[in-house]
Protein backbone atom coordinates (compact mmCIF):
# COMPACT_ATOMS: atom_id res chain seq x y z
CA UNK A 1 0.00 0.00 0.00
CA UNK A 2 0.96 3.64 -0.37
CA UNK A 3 4.08 5.14 1.26
CA UNK A 4 4.73 2.32 3.65
CA UNK A 5 1.71 3.48 5.64
CA UNK A 6 0.47 0.69 7.89
CA UNK A 7 -3.25 0.09 7.49
CA UNK A 8 -4.84 -1.07 10.73
CA UNK A 9 -8.36 0.14 9.99
CA UNK A 10 -9.78 -2.94 8.28
CA UNK A 11 -13.04 -2.64 10.23
CA UNK A 12 -13.68 0.64 8.43
CA UNK A 13 -13.02 -0.95 5.07
CA UNK A 14 -10.69 -3.54 3.63
CA UNK A 15 -8.49 -3.14 0.58
CA UNK A 16 -9.97 -4.85 -2.45
CA UNK A 17 -8.09 -8.11 -3.02
CA UNK A 18 -6.18 -7.93 -6.36
CA UNK A 19 -7.80 -11.23 -7.38
CA UNK A 20 -11.19 -9.57 -6.90
CA UNK A 21 -10.13 -6.57 -8.97
CA UNK A 22 -8.98 -8.85 -11.80
CA UNK A 23 -12.33 -10.62 -11.82
CA UNK A 24 -14.19 -7.33 -11.97
CA UNK A 25 -12.25 -5.65 -14.78
CA UNK A 26 -14.03 -7.27 -17.77
CA UNK A 27 -17.34 -6.12 -16.36
CA UNK A 28 -16.65 -2.43 -16.81
CA UNK A 29 -16.17 -2.27 -20.60
CA UNK A 30 -16.18 -5.63 -22.39
CA UNK A 31 -19.39 -6.79 -20.76
CA UNK A 32 -21.57 -3.72 -20.33
CA UNK A 33 -24.95 -5.43 -20.04
CA UNK A 34 -27.81 -4.71 -17.67
CA UNK A 35 -28.75 -7.91 -15.89
CA UNK A 36 -32.40 -7.02 -16.38
CA UNK A 37 -32.14 -6.76 -20.18
CA UNK A 38 -33.91 -9.88 -21.40
CA UNK A 39 -33.73 -9.19 -25.14
CA UNK A 40 -30.05 -9.56 -26.00
CA UNK A 41 -26.83 -11.37 -25.25
CA UNK A 42 -25.31 -8.54 -23.23
CA UNK A 43 -28.14 -8.75 -20.75
CA UNK A 44 -28.08 -12.55 -20.62
CA UNK A 45 -24.38 -12.56 -19.96
CA UNK A 46 -24.74 -10.02 -17.15
CA UNK A 47 -27.59 -11.99 -15.63
CA UNK A 48 -25.51 -15.14 -15.78
CA UNK A 49 -22.62 -13.38 -14.02
CA UNK A 50 -24.95 -12.07 -11.32
CA UNK A 51 -26.42 -15.54 -10.81
CA UNK A 52 -22.96 -17.03 -10.50
CA UNK A 53 -21.91 -14.39 -7.96
CA UNK A 54 -25.16 -14.87 -6.06
CA UNK A 55 -24.23 -18.52 -5.75
CA UNK A 56 -20.75 -17.67 -4.48
CA UNK A 57 -22.15 -15.28 -1.86
CA UNK A 58 -24.88 -17.73 -0.81
CA UNK A 59 -22.32 -20.52 -0.55
CA UNK A 60 -20.18 -18.54 1.88
CA UNK A 61 -23.04 -18.42 4.39
CA UNK A 62 -24.61 -21.78 3.46
CA UNK A 63 -27.93 -20.46 2.15
CA UNK A 64 -29.76 -20.75 -1.17
CA UNK A 65 -29.01 -18.30 -3.99
CA UNK A 66 -32.61 -17.13 -4.03
CA UNK A 67 -32.26 -15.97 -0.44
CA UNK A 68 -29.67 -13.32 -1.34
CA UNK A 69 -30.96 -9.80 -2.09
CA UNK A 70 -28.24 -7.56 -3.44
CA UNK A 71 -28.17 -3.99 -2.11
CA UNK A 72 -25.82 -1.01 -2.25
CA UNK A 73 -24.20 -2.04 1.03
CA UNK A 74 -24.85 -3.03 4.61
CA UNK A 75 -26.52 0.24 5.57
CA UNK A 76 -29.17 -0.30 2.93
CA UNK A 77 -29.55 -3.96 3.91
CA UNK A 78 -29.99 -2.96 7.58
CA UNK A 79 -32.62 -0.39 6.64
CA UNK A 80 -34.43 -2.84 4.37
CA UNK A 81 -34.53 -5.52 7.05
CA UNK A 82 -35.71 -3.34 9.91
CA UNK A 83 -38.13 -1.02 8.15
CA UNK A 84 -39.18 -3.75 5.72
CA UNK A 85 -40.11 -6.20 8.50
CA UNK A 86 -41.78 -3.46 10.53
CA UNK A 87 -44.04 -2.62 7.57
CA UNK A 88 -44.64 -6.21 6.46
CA UNK A 89 -45.62 -7.50 9.89
CA UNK A 90 -47.56 -4.46 11.09
CA UNK A 91 -50.63 -6.64 11.67
CA UNK A 92 -48.74 -8.86 14.08
CA UNK A 93 -47.21 -6.10 16.16
CA UNK A 94 -45.01 -3.03 16.26
CA UNK A 95 -42.28 -3.96 18.72
CA UNK A 96 -38.58 -4.34 17.86
CA UNK A 97 -35.76 -5.30 20.24
CA UNK A 98 -32.17 -4.32 19.64
CA UNK A 99 -28.93 -3.45 21.48
CA UNK A 100 -27.50 -0.11 22.52
CA UNK A 101 -24.19 -1.12 20.91
CA UNK A 102 -25.56 -1.67 17.40
CA UNK A 103 -24.20 0.21 14.42
CA UNK A 104 -25.80 3.57 13.63
CA UNK A 105 -27.40 2.09 10.52
CA UNK A 106 -29.48 -0.13 12.83
CA UNK A 107 -30.04 2.44 15.59
CA UNK A 108 -31.09 5.16 13.17
CA UNK A 109 -33.42 2.78 11.31
CA UNK A 110 -34.97 1.88 14.69
CA UNK A 111 -35.30 5.56 15.46
CA UNK A 112 -37.25 5.97 12.21
CA UNK A 113 -39.45 3.02 13.17
CA UNK A 114 -40.26 4.78 16.46
CA UNK A 115 -41.22 7.92 14.56
CA UNK A 116 -43.54 5.75 12.45
CA UNK A 117 -45.34 4.57 15.60
CA UNK A 118 -43.19 1.57 16.44
CA UNK A 119 -41.98 0.61 19.86
CA UNK A 120 -38.27 -0.19 20.26
CA UNK A 121 -36.53 -1.75 23.25
CA UNK A 122 -32.80 -1.05 23.49
CA UNK A 123 -31.12 -3.72 25.61
CA UNK A 124 -27.93 -2.83 27.42
CA UNK A 125 -24.83 -5.03 27.37
CA UNK A 126 -22.53 -6.16 30.16
CA UNK A 127 -18.94 -5.09 30.78
CA UNK A 128 -17.80 -7.58 28.14
CA UNK A 129 -20.15 -6.09 25.56
CA UNK A 130 -22.43 -9.14 25.57
CA UNK A 131 -26.22 -9.25 25.60
CA UNK A 132 -28.04 -10.54 28.69
CA UNK A 133 -30.00 -13.52 27.32
CA UNK A 134 -32.50 -13.47 30.17
CA UNK A 135 -33.20 -9.79 29.58
CA UNK A 136 -33.70 -10.51 25.89
CA UNK A 137 -36.17 -13.29 26.58
CA UNK A 138 -38.06 -11.14 29.06
CA UNK A 139 -38.25 -8.25 26.61
CA UNK A 140 -40.09 -10.29 23.96
CA UNK A 141 -43.85 -9.67 24.00
CA UNK A 142 -46.73 -10.78 21.78
CA UNK A 143 -46.24 -7.50 19.89
CA UNK A 144 -42.59 -8.22 19.06
CA UNK A 145 -42.00 -8.62 15.34
CA UNK A 146 -38.22 -8.51 15.22
CA UNK A 147 -35.09 -8.96 17.29
CA UNK A 148 -32.10 -7.19 15.73
CA UNK A 149 -28.71 -8.15 17.16
CA UNK A 150 -25.37 -7.67 15.46
CA UNK A 151 -23.14 -10.69 14.96
CA UNK A 152 -19.87 -8.90 15.79
CA UNK A 153 -19.34 -5.36 16.96
CA UNK A 154 -17.49 -2.96 14.68
CA UNK A 155 -15.67 -1.10 17.48
CA UNK A 156 -14.72 -3.91 19.83
CA UNK A 157 -15.00 -7.05 17.68
CA UNK A 158 -17.15 -8.66 20.41
CA UNK A 159 -19.20 -11.59 19.06
CA UNK A 160 -22.71 -12.04 20.46
CA UNK A 161 -23.97 -15.52 21.46
CA UNK A 162 -25.97 -15.84 18.23
CA UNK A 163 -26.84 -19.51 18.66
CA UNK A 164 -28.46 -18.89 22.05
CA UNK A 165 -30.19 -15.78 20.74
CA UNK A 166 -31.48 -17.82 17.79
CA UNK A 167 -32.88 -20.46 20.15
CA UNK A 168 -34.72 -17.87 22.22
CA UNK A 169 -36.22 -16.25 19.12
CA UNK A 170 -37.31 -19.61 17.67
CA UNK A 171 -38.89 -20.62 20.95
CA UNK A 172 -40.75 -17.31 21.18
CA UNK A 173 -41.67 -17.31 17.52
CA UNK A 174 -40.14 -13.96 16.57
CA UNK A 175 -37.95 -13.14 13.60
CA UNK A 176 -34.25 -12.61 14.19
CA UNK A 177 -32.21 -10.21 12.09
CA UNK A 178 -28.45 -9.81 12.42
CA UNK A 179 -26.14 -7.12 11.12
CA UNK A 180 -23.24 -9.43 10.34
CA UNK A 181 -21.20 -6.87 8.43
CA UNK A 182 -18.07 -7.38 10.52
CA UNK A 183 -18.35 -11.16 10.78
CA UNK A 184 -19.12 -12.53 7.30
CA UNK A 185 -16.00 -13.53 5.41
CA UNK A 186 -13.86 -13.42 8.56
CA UNK A 187 -15.38 -16.12 10.75
CA UNK A 188 -17.79 -18.95 9.89
CA UNK A 189 -21.33 -17.54 9.71
CA UNK A 190 -24.26 -19.87 9.07
CA UNK A 191 -27.56 -18.05 9.62
CA UNK A 192 -29.77 -21.07 9.02
CA UNK A 193 -27.97 -23.24 11.54
CA UNK A 194 -28.07 -20.30 13.97
CA UNK A 195 -31.75 -19.44 13.65
CA UNK A 196 -31.14 -16.10 11.97
CA UNK A 197 -33.90 -15.22 9.48
CA UNK A 198 -32.46 -12.06 7.97
CA UNK A 199 -28.85 -10.97 7.82
CA UNK A 200 -27.03 -7.93 6.41
CA UNK A 201 -23.45 -7.89 5.17
CA UNK A 202 -21.25 -6.13 2.65
CA UNK A 203 -18.43 -6.75 0.19
CA UNK A 204 -16.01 -4.04 1.27
CA UNK A 205 -15.42 -5.52 4.73
CA UNK A 206 -14.28 -8.80 3.15
CA UNK A 207 -11.78 -7.59 0.55
CA UNK A 208 -14.44 -6.85 -2.06
CA UNK A 209 -15.47 -3.54 -3.62
CA UNK A 210 -17.41 -0.73 -1.93
CA UNK A 211 -20.98 -0.06 -3.03
CA UNK A 212 -22.40 -3.59 -2.92
CA UNK A 213 -23.89 -5.55 -0.06
CA UNK A 214 -26.58 -8.11 0.57
CA UNK A 215 -29.54 -9.01 2.72
CA UNK A 216 -30.16 -12.69 3.35
CA UNK A 217 -33.89 -13.33 3.63
CA UNK A 218 -35.00 -16.79 4.74
CA UNK A 219 -37.37 -18.37 2.19
CA UNK A 220 -38.68 -21.45 3.93
CA UNK A 221 -39.71 -22.27 7.50
CA UNK A 222 -40.43 -19.49 7.96
CA UNK A 223 -40.98 -17.72 4.67
CA UNK A 224 -39.86 -14.19 5.47
CA UNK A 225 -40.84 -11.13 3.46
CA UNK A 226 -39.89 -7.49 3.68
CA UNK A 227 -41.61 -4.48 2.15
CA UNK A 228 -39.34 -2.81 -0.41
CA UNK A 229 -38.03 0.55 0.74
CA UNK A 230 -37.43 1.83 -2.77
CA UNK A 231 -39.98 1.77 -5.56
CA UNK A 232 -38.96 0.85 -9.07
CA UNK A 233 -38.58 -2.04 -11.46
CA UNK A 234 -39.20 -4.81 -8.96
CA UNK A 235 -35.72 -6.30 -9.08
CA UNK A 236 -34.48 -8.80 -6.52
CA UNK A 237 -37.82 -10.58 -6.11
CA UNK A 238 -39.54 -7.25 -5.61
CA UNK A 239 -37.62 -6.46 -2.46
CA UNK A 240 -35.01 -4.13 -3.88
CA UNK A 241 -35.53 -2.19 -7.08
CA UNK A 242 -32.69 -0.67 -9.02
CA UNK A 243 -30.32 -1.79 -11.78
CA UNK A 244 -27.92 -4.32 -10.35
CA UNK A 245 -24.33 -3.26 -9.85
CA UNK A 246 -23.05 -6.10 -12.03
CA UNK A 247 -19.36 -5.24 -11.72
CA UNK A 248 -19.61 -4.88 -7.95
CA UNK A 249 -21.64 -8.05 -7.59
CA UNK A 250 -19.08 -10.03 -9.63
CA UNK A 251 -16.41 -8.72 -7.26
CA UNK A 252 -18.54 -9.51 -4.21
CA UNK A 253 -18.91 -13.08 -5.47
CA UNK A 254 -15.19 -13.52 -5.97
CA UNK A 255 -14.47 -11.99 -2.55
CA UNK A 256 -16.91 -14.47 -1.00
CA UNK A 257 -15.30 -17.40 -2.80
CA UNK A 258 -11.82 -16.40 -1.61
CA UNK A 259 -13.10 -15.79 1.92
CA UNK A 260 -14.62 -19.24 2.06
CA UNK A 261 -11.27 -20.78 1.13
CA UNK A 262 -8.98 -18.55 3.14
CA UNK A 263 -10.77 -17.11 6.17
CA UNK A 264 -9.73 -19.89 8.48
CA UNK A 265 -6.05 -19.46 7.63
CA UNK A 266 -6.38 -15.66 7.76
CA UNK A 267 -8.00 -15.85 11.20
CA UNK A 268 -5.34 -18.21 12.56
CA UNK A 269 -2.57 -15.90 11.43
CA UNK A 270 -4.26 -12.67 12.53
CA UNK A 271 -5.12 -13.83 16.03
CA UNK A 272 -1.41 -14.43 16.64
CA UNK A 273 -0.49 -10.98 15.35
CA UNK A 274 -3.32 -9.31 17.28
CA UNK A 275 -2.27 -11.02 20.50
CA UNK A 276 1.34 -10.05 19.91
CA UNK A 277 0.31 -6.40 19.57
CA UNK A 278 -1.82 -6.50 22.71
CA UNK A 279 0.76 -8.31 24.81
CA UNK A 280 3.53 -5.93 23.77
CA UNK A 281 1.49 -2.93 24.94
CA UNK A 282 0.58 -4.64 28.19
CA UNK A 283 4.21 -5.49 28.85
CA UNK A 284 5.72 -2.16 27.86
CA UNK A 285 3.16 0.28 29.19
CA UNK A 286 1.22 0.82 32.39
CA UNK A 287 -2.52 1.40 32.58
CA UNK A 288 -3.48 -0.38 29.36
CA UNK A 289 -7.04 -1.71 29.13
CA UNK A 290 -8.43 -4.03 26.46
CA UNK A 291 -12.10 -3.16 25.95
CA UNK A 292 -14.77 -5.83 25.64
CA UNK A 293 -14.65 -9.60 25.87
CA UNK A 294 -11.29 -11.14 25.19
CA UNK A 295 -12.76 -14.57 24.58
CA UNK A 296 -15.83 -13.99 22.44
CA UNK A 297 -14.39 -11.68 19.82
CA UNK A 298 -13.16 -11.40 16.25
CA UNK A 299 -9.62 -12.62 15.59
CA UNK A 300 -8.29 -9.46 13.98
CA UNK A 301 -9.54 -6.67 16.25
CA UNK A 302 -8.45 -5.11 19.50
CA UNK A 303 -9.81 -2.00 21.14
CA UNK A 304 -7.39 -0.62 23.72
CA UNK A 305 -7.54 2.31 26.11
CA UNK A 306 -4.24 3.93 27.05
CA UNK A 307 -5.32 5.68 30.22
CA UNK A 308 -4.59 9.39 30.73
CA UNK A 309 -3.85 9.88 27.03
CA UNK A 310 -6.42 11.31 24.66
CA UNK A 311 -7.04 9.12 21.61
CA UNK A 312 -6.92 11.64 18.81
CA UNK A 313 -3.82 13.32 20.19
CA UNK A 314 -2.18 9.91 20.43
CA UNK A 315 -3.13 9.09 16.84
CA UNK A 316 -1.51 12.32 15.70
CA UNK A 317 1.83 11.10 17.04
CA UNK A 318 1.85 8.19 14.59
CA UNK A 319 -0.69 8.88 11.87
CA UNK A 320 1.99 9.53 9.29
CA UNK A 321 2.86 5.85 9.72
CA UNK A 322 -0.20 4.00 10.98
CA UNK A 323 -3.90 4.33 10.17
CA UNK A 324 -6.23 3.39 13.04
CA UNK A 325 -9.40 4.83 14.52
CA UNK A 326 -10.34 6.08 17.97
CA UNK A 327 -13.40 6.20 20.18
CA UNK A 328 -12.36 9.66 21.25
CA UNK A 329 -14.89 12.42 20.75
CA UNK A 330 -12.32 14.50 18.96
CA UNK A 331 -12.51 12.23 15.93
CA UNK A 332 -16.20 12.92 15.48
CA UNK A 333 -18.09 16.16 15.21
CA UNK A 334 -20.41 15.27 18.08
CA UNK A 335 -17.93 15.85 20.94
CA UNK A 336 -19.32 12.70 22.56
CA UNK A 337 -17.00 9.72 22.95
CA UNK A 338 -17.92 6.30 21.55
CA UNK A 339 -21.43 5.25 22.66
CA UNK A 340 -20.37 1.62 22.24
CA UNK A 341 -17.58 1.90 24.81
CA UNK A 342 -19.80 3.92 27.15
CA UNK A 343 -22.41 1.13 26.90
CA UNK A 344 -19.75 -1.33 28.13
CA UNK A 345 -19.53 0.75 31.30
CA UNK A 346 -16.26 2.48 30.52
CA UNK A 347 -15.98 5.96 31.94
CA UNK A 348 -15.84 8.82 29.45
CA UNK A 349 -12.14 9.21 30.24
CA UNK A 350 -11.29 5.67 29.12
CA UNK A 351 -13.52 5.99 26.08
CA UNK A 352 -11.63 9.14 25.09
CA UNK A 353 -8.39 7.17 25.44
CA UNK A 354 -9.32 4.29 23.14
CA UNK A 355 -7.75 3.16 19.90
CA UNK A 356 -9.10 0.44 17.63
CA UNK A 357 -6.58 -1.67 15.76
CA UNK A 358 -8.22 -3.81 13.07
CA UNK A 359 -5.84 -6.02 11.12
CA UNK A 360 -6.51 -7.74 7.83
CA UNK A 361 -5.48 -10.24 5.20
CA UNK A 362 -2.63 -8.01 4.02
CA UNK A 363 -1.18 -7.23 7.46
CA UNK A 364 2.43 -8.31 7.82
CA UNK A 365 4.25 -9.25 11.01
CA UNK A 366 6.88 -6.57 10.44
CA UNK A 367 4.08 -4.00 10.46
CA UNK A 368 3.00 -5.23 13.87
CA UNK A 369 6.59 -4.86 15.13
CA UNK A 370 6.86 -1.33 13.75
CA UNK A 371 3.49 -0.37 15.15
CA UNK A 372 4.38 -1.61 18.63
CA UNK A 373 7.33 0.81 18.77
CA UNK A 374 5.52 3.73 17.20
CA UNK A 375 2.43 3.46 19.38
CA UNK A 376 4.32 2.76 22.62
CA UNK A 377 6.56 5.77 21.97
CA UNK A 378 3.50 7.88 21.19
CA UNK A 379 1.84 6.88 24.46
CA UNK A 380 4.98 7.72 26.42
CA UNK A 381 5.29 11.09 24.66
CA UNK A 382 1.66 11.95 25.32
CA UNK A 383 1.89 10.89 28.95
CA UNK A 384 4.90 13.17 29.40
CA UNK A 385 2.60 15.94 28.20
CA UNK A 386 -0.40 14.88 30.26
CA UNK A 387 -1.20 16.70 33.53
CA UNK A 388 -3.49 13.89 34.64
CA UNK A 389 -0.75 11.30 34.10
CA UNK A 390 1.48 13.47 36.31
CA UNK A 391 -1.24 13.68 38.97
CA UNK A 392 -1.84 9.94 38.75
CA UNK A 393 1.88 9.32 39.23
CA UNK A 394 1.92 11.64 42.24
CA UNK A 395 -0.89 9.61 43.77
CA UNK A 396 -3.60 12.25 43.39
CA UNK A 397 -7.10 10.77 43.51
CA UNK A 398 -8.40 12.03 40.17
CA UNK A 399 -12.01 11.50 41.22
CA UNK A 400 -11.57 13.97 44.06
CA UNK A 401 -10.31 16.77 41.79
CA UNK A 402 -12.75 19.61 41.14
CA UNK A 403 -12.61 19.73 37.34
CA UNK A 404 -13.67 22.87 35.52
CA UNK A 405 -15.98 21.25 33.02
CA UNK A 406 -16.89 23.03 29.86
CA UNK B 1 -8.84 16.88 8.45
CA UNK B 2 -5.66 18.64 7.41
CA UNK B 3 -3.90 20.71 10.04
CA UNK B 4 -1.75 23.77 9.49
CA UNK B 5 2.04 23.60 9.54
CA UNK B 6 2.14 25.80 12.65
CA UNK B 7 -0.26 23.54 14.51
CA UNK B 8 1.69 20.43 13.57
CA UNK B 9 4.95 22.05 14.65
CA UNK B 10 3.53 22.97 18.08
CA UNK B 11 2.17 19.44 18.39
CA UNK B 12 5.37 17.65 17.39
CA UNK B 13 7.76 20.02 19.16
CA UNK B 14 5.69 21.50 21.95
CA UNK B 15 7.25 24.52 23.63
CA UNK B 16 7.47 24.93 27.40
CA UNK B 17 6.23 21.55 28.55
CA UNK B 18 6.66 21.17 32.26
CA UNK B 19 5.64 21.93 35.78
CA UNK B 20 6.31 24.95 38.02
CA UNK B 21 6.11 24.73 41.80
CA UNK B 22 2.53 25.76 42.42
CA UNK B 23 3.20 26.40 46.12
CA UNK B 24 5.43 29.38 45.27
CA UNK B 25 3.88 32.85 45.54
CA UNK B 26 5.39 33.86 42.21
CA UNK B 27 3.58 31.06 40.36
CA UNK B 28 -0.02 31.17 39.12
CA UNK B 29 -1.71 27.94 38.02
CA UNK B 30 -4.73 27.44 35.77
CA UNK B 31 -6.24 23.95 35.48
CA UNK B 32 -9.23 23.73 33.16
CA UNK B 33 -11.26 21.00 31.47
CA UNK B 34 -12.08 17.51 32.69
CA UNK B 35 -10.93 13.99 31.75
CA UNK B 36 -14.54 13.06 30.94
CA UNK B 37 -14.61 15.81 28.32
CA UNK B 38 -11.40 14.66 26.71
CA UNK B 39 -9.44 17.82 27.51
CA UNK B 40 -7.50 18.89 30.58
CA UNK B 41 -5.13 21.82 30.30
CA UNK B 42 -2.76 23.01 33.00
CA UNK B 43 -1.04 26.30 32.34
CA UNK B 44 1.36 27.95 34.79
CA UNK B 45 3.04 31.35 34.85
CA UNK B 46 5.98 32.59 36.89
CA UNK B 47 5.78 36.32 37.47
CA UNK B 48 8.75 38.55 38.30
CA UNK B 49 8.70 41.23 41.01
CA UNK B 50 8.18 43.78 38.24
CA UNK B 51 4.97 41.98 37.26
CA UNK B 52 6.30 40.47 34.05
CA UNK B 53 5.71 36.81 33.11
CA UNK B 54 9.23 35.42 32.97
CA UNK B 55 8.33 31.80 32.50
CA UNK B 56 5.30 29.78 31.40
CA UNK B 57 4.78 26.02 31.37
CA UNK B 58 1.98 23.69 30.35
CA UNK B 59 0.83 20.13 30.37
CA UNK B 60 -2.24 19.09 28.40
CA UNK B 61 -4.32 15.95 28.07
CA UNK B 62 -6.15 16.33 24.81
CA UNK B 63 -6.15 16.27 21.07
CA UNK B 64 -3.49 17.81 18.85
CA UNK B 65 -5.29 21.14 18.69
CA UNK B 66 -5.51 21.38 22.47
CA UNK B 67 -1.79 20.65 22.83
CA UNK B 68 -0.84 23.14 20.12
CA UNK B 69 -3.13 25.82 21.61
CA UNK B 70 -1.53 25.51 25.02
CA UNK B 71 1.99 25.41 23.61
CA UNK B 72 1.29 28.59 21.64
CA UNK B 73 -0.28 30.26 24.69
CA UNK B 74 2.86 29.71 26.77
CA UNK B 75 4.97 31.25 23.98
CA UNK B 76 2.76 34.31 23.86
CA UNK B 77 2.66 34.74 27.64
CA UNK B 78 6.40 35.01 28.16
CA UNK B 79 7.57 38.62 28.46
CA UNK B 80 4.08 40.06 28.82
CA UNK B 81 2.80 41.80 31.95
CA UNK B 82 -0.43 40.51 33.49
CA UNK B 83 -2.68 43.14 31.90
CA UNK B 84 -1.25 42.40 28.47
CA UNK B 85 -1.59 38.67 29.08
CA UNK B 86 -5.27 39.13 29.99
CA UNK B 87 -5.98 40.49 26.52
CA UNK B 88 -5.03 37.24 24.73
CA UNK B 89 -8.21 36.20 22.96
CA UNK B 90 -9.09 32.69 21.90
CA UNK B 91 -9.76 33.91 18.37
CA UNK B 92 -6.12 34.99 18.12
CA UNK B 93 -5.16 31.36 18.73
CA UNK B 94 -7.74 30.13 16.22
CA UNK B 95 -6.26 32.43 13.61
CA UNK B 96 -2.61 31.67 14.34
CA UNK B 97 -3.07 27.88 14.24
CA UNK B 98 -5.86 27.91 11.62
CA UNK B 99 -8.02 25.76 13.89
CA UNK B 100 -11.01 24.17 12.16
CA UNK B 101 -14.47 25.05 13.60
CA UNK B 102 -14.80 21.78 15.57
CA UNK B 103 -11.56 22.62 17.39
CA UNK B 104 -12.42 26.16 18.50
CA UNK B 105 -13.20 24.86 22.00
CA UNK B 106 -9.47 24.04 22.36
CA UNK B 107 -8.62 27.73 22.01
CA UNK B 108 -11.36 28.66 24.47
CA UNK B 109 -9.82 26.25 26.93
CA UNK B 110 -6.41 27.91 26.48
CA UNK B 111 -7.88 31.38 27.06
CA UNK B 112 -9.64 30.12 30.18
CA UNK B 113 -6.40 28.55 31.44
CA UNK B 114 -4.54 31.85 30.95
CA UNK B 115 -7.24 33.80 32.82
CA UNK B 116 -7.33 31.26 35.63
CA UNK B 117 -3.53 31.28 36.04
CA UNK B 118 -3.52 35.10 36.24
CA UNK B 119 -6.38 35.05 38.74
CA UNK B 120 -4.59 32.45 40.84
CA UNK B 121 -1.41 34.56 40.88
CA UNK B 122 -3.30 37.73 41.79
CA UNK B 123 -5.21 36.04 44.60
CA UNK B 124 -2.02 34.63 46.04
CA UNK B 125 -0.44 38.05 46.01
CA UNK B 126 -3.42 39.98 47.33
CA UNK B 127 -3.96 41.91 44.09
Amino acid sequence: MENNLIYFDNNATTPCDPRVVDTMLPWFYQNPGNAASRSHAFGWKAEEAVDYARGQVADLISVESKEIIFTSGATEANNLAIKGVFEMYARKGNHIITLTTEHKAVLDACDKVEKLGGDVTYLSVDREGLVDLKALEDAITDKTVLVSIMWANNETGVIQPMKEIGEICSRKGVLLFSDATQAVGKIPVDPKATGVHLMAFTAHKMYGPKGVGALFVNRKKPRVKVVAQMDGGGHERGMRSGTLNVTGIVGFGKAAEIAKQEMEADAKRLVVLRDKLEQAFEERLEEVYVNGSRTSRMPHVTNISFKHVEGEGLMMTFNENIAVSSGSACTSSSLEPSYVLIALGLGDDLAHSSIRFSLGRFTKEEEIDRAIDLVANGVTHMRDLSPIWEMYKEGVDLDSVQWQEH
Amino acid sequence: MAYSEKLLDHFKNPKNVGTLDKSKKSVGTGLVGAPECGDVMRLQIKVSEEGVIEDAKFKTFGCGSAIASSSLATEWLKGKNLDEASTIDNMDIVEELALPPVKIHCSVLAEDAIKMAIKDYREKNGQ
